[in-house]
């Protein structure tokens, strides 16, 4: 907390001593008036929606695929050698590369910010699932099979349980990257959102709506984080009583 | 579904587990290791018994076939005069490292080994694993994370899972080999004390020489490289035992016998070291 007043204070320091042209860098005071001034316009709170719809819906898709295919990908050796090339090749696409083709495909529409999050999020998330399910603790497998559990029943009681914790730690760490790819693919293509909002402020040199821009996507990403956290907490609390043991 | 053992079953002294010239090898690369070889063993219905050997000699590896964690190489491994050919509910398997599931809590974790069974109400499995939790001497811990309870007490809530669903064969693996000296002991006693109540029959696999006399009605020892029987004994002290038999001239006697044949066979293997 102290480290965000820190900086706060330098930006003060800087801006409205004056040492600073405006036109590069806004004070705070101007920032707050500039969200003040989109909140009148009645687009602050319609960027912040459309922008967390997007993000939402493209995240929510990628899990949706990665979380299945990185467990069989851990569990299975035929899954693994059916994706793992794959998945090794696209991963290192820069997915910021596919958006000239992705406009070709879909237009600005919403399934472009879609597809962009899924090939930025998918491929990332589905080796560190497939990570995650392998350090589970192969006794835990072992004790499902004494207990007389199907592959599929060991699958989704024991393995899914058990590397939960850490595919959450995954979740938490791919949304992060989810907001960059976001913001990239709105600032090419997009005629709302907070990307491209901050697109749009620097045509018309309005360095303080770009200033905005950028700390509300940074405060947006803080405050899903601690969320994040605060789930973690609440869906497993032994593994905080493991850290206190220590 | 296994017939369940009701009290008084008649089968007793039937056999349970018949093992013969069981070979079990590993290819590790390009050799070939030879874990178990030539196993002859048998267990019969409400018998305790003890494989005792050092470490590496194969009766953990011994134990994970009958408990159908893995495949033998070669020999039969007969169970109730079927062969094994995977894991299933008519064995249970306690490890030497609990293997609680951390998510859920003490009696979660018991009534976690009744999912499979069928025509059970939810009440009645924390019934149940209320009441083994109990029989463990765990009251009052039913809500406790594994995290929150000592080795002793996960090893116990591990007990209470592998015979919650009453398996007629009990295996485990160096049970009591991760605890402390006192604890390892009160452990003893509670499985004797458990195993009078819930007689099932048991493979106990052990280093502990003292171990596998005080809690047996019979004692395999192995040797290593590669595993094989060099010694069954009888051990013909009356049960329920408790810790004055350890004291007895004729529980010494025992040691005596199995300690010099492992100090005999650690002698032959100096000799001729690694074939």
């Amino acid at each position: 907390m102290s480290s965000i007043l820190i900086v706060l204070a330098a930006w003060s320091v800087v801006t409205y001593s004056g040492a600073i042209d405006p036109l590069f860098l806004p004070t705070p005071t101007e920032t707050i008036w500039a969200l003040v001034e989109e909140i009148r316009e009645g687009i602050f709170f319609k960027d912040v929606a459309v922008s967390f719809y997007r993000i939402l819906m493209g995240f929510i898709i990628s899990t949706l695929f990665a979380v299945p295919i990185g467990m069989m990908m851990a569990t299975s050796r035929t899954w693994q050698a059916i994706w793992e090339p794959f998945v090794g090749f696209i991963r290192y696409m820069p997915a910021v590369a596919f958006i000239p083709l992705s406009i070709l495909w879909f237009g600005t529409s919403d399934a472009q910010k879609f597809f962009i999050l899924f090939l930025g999020v998918f491929f990332q998330e589905v080796i560190m699932i497939a990570d995650n399910c392998k350090t589970v603790n192969k006794s835990l497998v072992e004790v499902g099979r004494t207990l007389g559990f199907t592959k599929g029943e060991v699958l989704r009681n024991i393995v899914f349980r058990a590397a939960l914790p850490d595919m959450l730690d995954t979740l938490r760490t791919t949304w992060g990257w989810a907001w960059t790819y976001l913001v990239v693919a709105e600032l090419v293509a997009a005629s709302e959102g907070l990307g491209f909002r901050i697109m749009q402020a620097q045509r018309y040199l309005a360095t303080d709506r770009i200033v905005l821009g950028i700390l509300v996507i940074g405060f947006l990403g803080l405050i899903t984080d601690m969320l994040f956290a605060l789930l973690y907490r609440k869906m497993f609390p032994w593994k905080t009583m493991e850290k206190a043991k220590g | 579904m296994t017939e369940r053992m009701e009290p008084g079953r008649a089968e007793a002294g039937s056999v349970m587990l018949h093992a013969e010239n069981v070979i079990k090898t590993f290819v590790t690369g390009k050799s070939v290791v030879t874990a178990l070889d030539r196993v002859n063993l048998t267990i019969r219905r409400e018998e305790f018994v003890s494989l005792l050997g050092p470490s590496g000699c194969g009766k953990s590896t011994f134990l994970r076939l009958v408990a159908g964690l893995e495949e033998k190489t070669g020999g039969t491994l007969l169970l109730n005069g079927t062969p094994i050919t995977g894991a299933g509910r008519d064995r249970g398997v306690v490890f030497q490292q609990y293997s609680l599931l951390p998510w859920l809590t003490a009696w979660e974790n018991v009534a976690f080994a009744l999912k499979k069974s069928k025509g059970l109400t939810n009440a009645q499995k924390k019934e149940m694993a209320h009441h083994f939790l109990d029989l463990v001497g765990l009251k009052g811990f039913e809500n406790h994370y594994p995290v929150q309870m000592s080795g002793g007490m996960q090893q116990r809530v591990a007990i209470a899972r592998a015979l919650v669903y009453r398996p007629q064969l009990l295996l485990m693996d160096e049970p009591f080999g991760a605890l402390d000296a006192q604890t390892r002991r009160d452990m003893q006693d509670l499985l004797i004390r458990v195993w009078a109540e819930e007689k099932c029959s048991v493979l106990f696999v052990t280093h502990d020489v003292d171990e596998a006399i005080y809690l047996s009605d019979r004692v395999y020892v192995m040797s290593a490289h590669p595993g094989r029987i060099v010694k069954e004994l009888a051990i013909d002290i009356p049960k329920p035992r408790d810790w004055n038999a350890m004291l007895t001239n004729r529980f010494l006697e025992y040691k005596r016998e199995i300690v010099t044949e492992l100090e005999r066979q650690k002698l032959v293997r100096d000799r001729a070291p690694e074939a």
